[in-house]
């Protein structure tokens, strides 16, 4: 039986504790009497039968006909599934992106449907490679569809491949891919590595275009939304949830597959990542000395290919296919068996390693733009209820924090940390002044289009997804990171976690309460 | 008299050369330039004036002559021992204070006039700078017949003087030279924009020349859109306040410069860019850089004097770029179709701007090693002219060693 989550109250016998640093990790000792760590729960039981799992879930949906029953000869057929920002680290083989659309495939096969389209439902993010394809839906498929054209990429700068549905109460244009505007079935097939993903946020975001997408990815709705992985307290999501009405009113038929995994996030060599430090053994203490030398001494790029070379053993832990809605409600309720550790009450400092992924660094650089995603948009967030860390409070990362961006795939991020981070690290001004000119910018639609390119708002929307942290924090330092790009974010550099409590302590003073959430493997803290 | 003078010593320049990539003071420690004292110059005829130097600013070329980088091109054209110093401001025996148009004219050689009116610069051919009753020289500050500015005292041609006014201080007067030969570059820059609304003029280096370059674009074509490259703060800070939109450091000037123009980057270079760009740096990197961010059929000035360098042109021939060299001032076209001589334009953009502030340090001839260093390192210093200061040596003009004027 898994272990649940575990909040740890640092004493004087509490060991260093791990905080991640990019392509390395260090250990650092929390005062104790006044720091915390919340440790993830352990990984849960994967499916005995993950194949039969899936055709259960698919013949007997929730809220919705089986899907034998929808499908026919002649009609058009459009599988979507999540990109490659999903799961992280990528999956062993199979992928459960191949699993469930080989089984759909199965079920159209034997219907007799032979107009089949498969997309990669990766809205303004970059194209996939080849390789990346065939690792998330198998050789089989990608053999029999992509050399024929009918498995490819959304790309919401087509504007013959888009279908625009109408608007919201709100006043949002919902605008999404064509073909799958006008299948006579949409399937989704999901990952919901946190519960920020799925429901309608697969197919309003997912295939949308930055015409749908500005609607709910600005400041203003980053602001409102507490937190990401809060859907009721989240206007991002609710937002979302008007679009899916339209696609539903304009006719839109779609058949969601969620599934959910466990954190067995970590390979064998690199198990003790995920285990509490105090239950280290003797193999696990060598196996940190040794890795962590190691790195240092390791050219940076080829520390990145290392990490970026390890597949998670995670696995599948639930299934649930049928009405949108339906489907993601028990989704979310499986996501948090997984994820979901309760944590009494706020600290004055939350404390976060940044590892070395991200969703939008697979296979690239984590730049600085994305360090300060991951930190306040996704760590700070990963709360139900409240901030870990009390309004005004102060985040502390780690992490190297490099001036260095991968010039194919973030191109506009170059920019971004160019030109507009050196005049505001303001939200509401860069929305302003600058994001329609990178949205519409011909040569990032280009690269974005062409070759491997995140699209060119895309670093405003990392910026965004950061919005409620600044405005709540009053100060965010990175420890070890690059001091100039450091700055250049808005934040303070400092040199070890002491000087960054001497920092803090500014604002939050002498003997300040802290939290350190321990991940990954992921966690929500469920804040009471 | 003290005068600092460079000679012909091809030793010496090998070793300046070497010694500078070791430190900016140890070139001019072994180089070619030493402290001498000599007797003030003879009066070179009618038109000539003895002035007495207050200020006189360290240039780019100055330092290339010093350091051993200067092109073989100029040996037949300047002449050996030469006093260096082109920006001058001095005074007359009368007591009128004058800035010097450096440049060694057909007035000043005695040859007749290319046009009427004709300025010092002006002029087609440039056989008079090798001929005449003067020894070879360029300028002022090249020539052994004249002398220069890093002297007490130096010979100029009465079509050389420009009288400062009142209001500008010897510091601002300084500035007018680089300052005149910031608003040519700029000028220069009017035919290949003319016709556009809101042309896209991109300046490589931000030291003096190019802030005056950025003054002059600011001043006579205001409504370009002007992006700097500029390494150091201070000459961040100095661009903007002369009038750039955009200033970045210079090896995201070419990002800058396709963010601005929208267009696309095909490897190293941009697919449209910069209608203008202008060159005002020192090194062949950077003359590529310049041809990669200017549009097809657009236009790279060369402000800084390159000297030998390497630079693949197959970019610059299929893009039919051209590539003008911009070399001191002399009579401008202005955009309005009239004419002006570059220095009365410079010294009333001096006054405007109160470029004087860009004198940053000034020394006695005493300590030229000192100085040398300084304005060879000046942007890393935080500085962005240095010049040496001879007001201290005698307050008024010594008729004792005033030379009887032959006017």
């Amino acid at each position: 039986m898994p272990r649940p989550g575990f909040v740890l109250e640092v004493d004087r016998n509490t060991p260093p504790i791990l905080f991640w640093r990019g392509e390395n990790y260090s250990l650092e000792k929390l005062p104790a009497g006044r720091s915390r760590v919340i440790y993830a729960p352990e990984p849960l039981e994967a499916l005995k039968d993950i194949d039969g799992s899936i055709v259960d879930a698919l013949l007997n949906p929730i809220d919705h006909d089986p899907l034998p029953e929808l499908l026919f000869p002649g009609m058009k057929l459009t599988i979507a599934f999540d990109d490659i920002s999903l799961p992280l680290p990528p999956m062993t083989r199979p992928d459960i992106r191949q699993r469930v659309i080989e089984a759909v495939l199965d079920m159209a096969a034997d219907a007799g449907v032979d107009d089949v389209h498969i997309i990669a439902a990766l809205a303004l993010h970059r194209r996939m490679t080849e390789a990346e394809l065939r690792h998330a839906v198998g050789d089989r498929v990608y053999d029999a569809f992509a050399p024929r054209g009918f498995l490819y990429q959304h790309d919401a700068e087509d504007p013959d491949a888009l279908e625009y549905l109408g608007q919201t109460p709100h006043g949002e244009d919902v605008e999404i891919n064509k073909r799958a505007a006008n299948s006579d079935l949409l399937v989704y097939v999901n990952i919901n590595l946190v519960a920020m993903d799925g429901g309608w946020k697969s197919t309003a975001t997912g295939l949308s275009s930055y015409k749908s997408l500005q609607h709910h990815h600005n400041p203003k709705t980053m602001e409102q939304t507490r937190s990401f992985m809060d859907q009721h307290k989240s206007e991002l999501h609710k937002s979302n949830w008007r679009m899916g009405k339209v696609m539903v009113d304009s006719g839109v038929k779609v058949f969601q597959i969620e599934t959910t995994m466990n954190t067995d996030t970590f390979p064998k060599p690199f198990n003790f990542l995920s285990k509490r430090e105090w239950e280290w053994n003797a193999r696990d203490r060598a196996s940190f000395v040794m890795s962590s030398q190691a790195l240092k001494r390791t050219p940076t790029r080829l520390a990145r290919n290392i990490f970026h070379s390890i597949e998670a053993p995670h696995q599948m832990t639930s299934v649930q296919a049928g009405e949108v809605e339906a489907v993601h409600k028990q989704t979310t309720e499986n996501v948090w068996k997984q994820q979901l550790v309760e944590v009494q009450g706020q600290t004055d400092i939350l404390t976060m390693g940044i590892p070395f992924i991200c969703p939008y660094n697979v296979n690239s650089i984590m730049n600085p733009i994305l360090v300060m995603c991951m930190g306040l948009g996704y760590l700070f967030n990963m709360y139900k209820g409240k901030p870990l860390v009390r309004e005004g409070g102060v985040v502390i990362m780690t992490h190297p924090t490099p001036w260095d961006f991968h010039p194919v795939h973030h191109p506009s991020y170059i920019d971004f940390f160019e030109q507009v981070l050196t005049e505001t690290t303001d939200p509401h001004v860069m929305h302003e002044k600058y994001e329609k000119r990178f949205a519409e910018d011909e040569w990032y639609k280009h690269l974005y289009r062409t070759s491997y390119a995140y699209h060119g708002v895309h670093p405003f929307y990392m910026w965004y997804w950061g919005a409620h942290g600044m405005q709540h924090c009053s100060r965010v330092i990175i420890v070890g990171g690059d001091v100039k790009a450091v700055r250049r974010l808005g934040f303070t550099p400092a040199s070890t976690m002491d000087d960054a409590f001497e920092i803090a302590s500014d604002v939050v003073g002498r003997t300040p309460t802290i939290t350190h959430i321990h991940t990954p493997p992921v966690l929500v803290a469920d804040v009471k | 008299m003290k005068a600092l003078q460079v000679s012909r010593k091809v030793a010496r320049l090998g070793l300046a050369r070497m010694a500078s990539a070791v430190s900016p003071s140890a070139a001019a420690k072994v180089g070619p330039i030493k402290l001498i004292s000599i007797d003030p110059p003879e009066s070179l005829g009618e038109g000539w004036h003895t002035v007495k130097t207050r200020l006189s600013g360290i240039c780019g070329s100055d330092l290339s002559t010093i350091e051993g980088h200067a092109s073989t091109y100029f040996d037949d054209l300047v002449s050996f021992p030469f006093t260096p110093g082109h920006e001058v401001v001095g005074e007359l025996a009368d007591g009128t204070r004058v800035v010097i148009e450096p440049v060694l004219g057909h007035a000043a050689r005695g040859f007749p006039l290319p046009f009427d009116g004709a300025a010092p610069g002006d002029g087609d051919d440039y056989a008079h700078l090798a001929l005449g009753h003067l020894e070879p020289g360029i300028q002022t500050g090249f020539c052994h017949s004249t002398g220069g500015g890093w002297s007490t005292y130096f010979q100029a041609h009465s079509s050389q003087l420009h009288t400062v006014p009142d209001e500008l201080s010897d510091e601002a007067a300084v500035m007018i030279e680089p300052a005149a030969g910031g608003i040519h570059t700029a000028l220069m820059c009017w035919p290949s924009v003319a016709t556009v609304d809101r042309p896209v003029i991109a300046v490589l280096g931000a030291g003096t020349m190019g802030l005056c370059a950025i003054a002059g674009l600011r001043r006579h074509i205001p409504n370009a859109h002007i992006i700097v490259g500029a390494r150091y703060p201070h000459q961040q800070s100095y661009a903007k306040a002369f009038g750039a939109d955009d200033v970045v450091a210079p090896k995201e000037l070419g990002r800058a410069v396709r963010r601005t123009v929208g267009c696309h980057m095909i490897g190293d270079y941009l697919s449209g860019g910069a209608h203008v760009t202008i060159y005002a740096v020192g090194n062949s990197g950077s003359i590529e850089t310049c041809l990669q961010i200017t549009k097809p059929r657009g236009t790279v000035i060369m402000m800084g004097m390159p000297a030998e360098v390497t630079v693949d042109l197959t970019g610059l021939w299929h893009r039919e770029t051209r590539l003008v060299g911009s070399y001191t001032y002399g009579t401008e076209t202005m955009p309005d179709g009239t004419t002006a001589r570059t220095f009365d334009l410079a010294i009333q953009a001096v006054a405007d701007l109160d470029m004087g502030r860009l004198v940053s340090a000034t020394y006695p001839l005493d300590d030229y090693e000192d100085a040398i260093a300084h304005a060879a390192s000046a942007g890393r210093r935080g500085a962005v002219k240095v010049a040496f200061d001879l007001r201290t040596i005698a307050q008024t003009f010594d008729p004792r060693s005033d030379p009887k004027e032959k006017n």
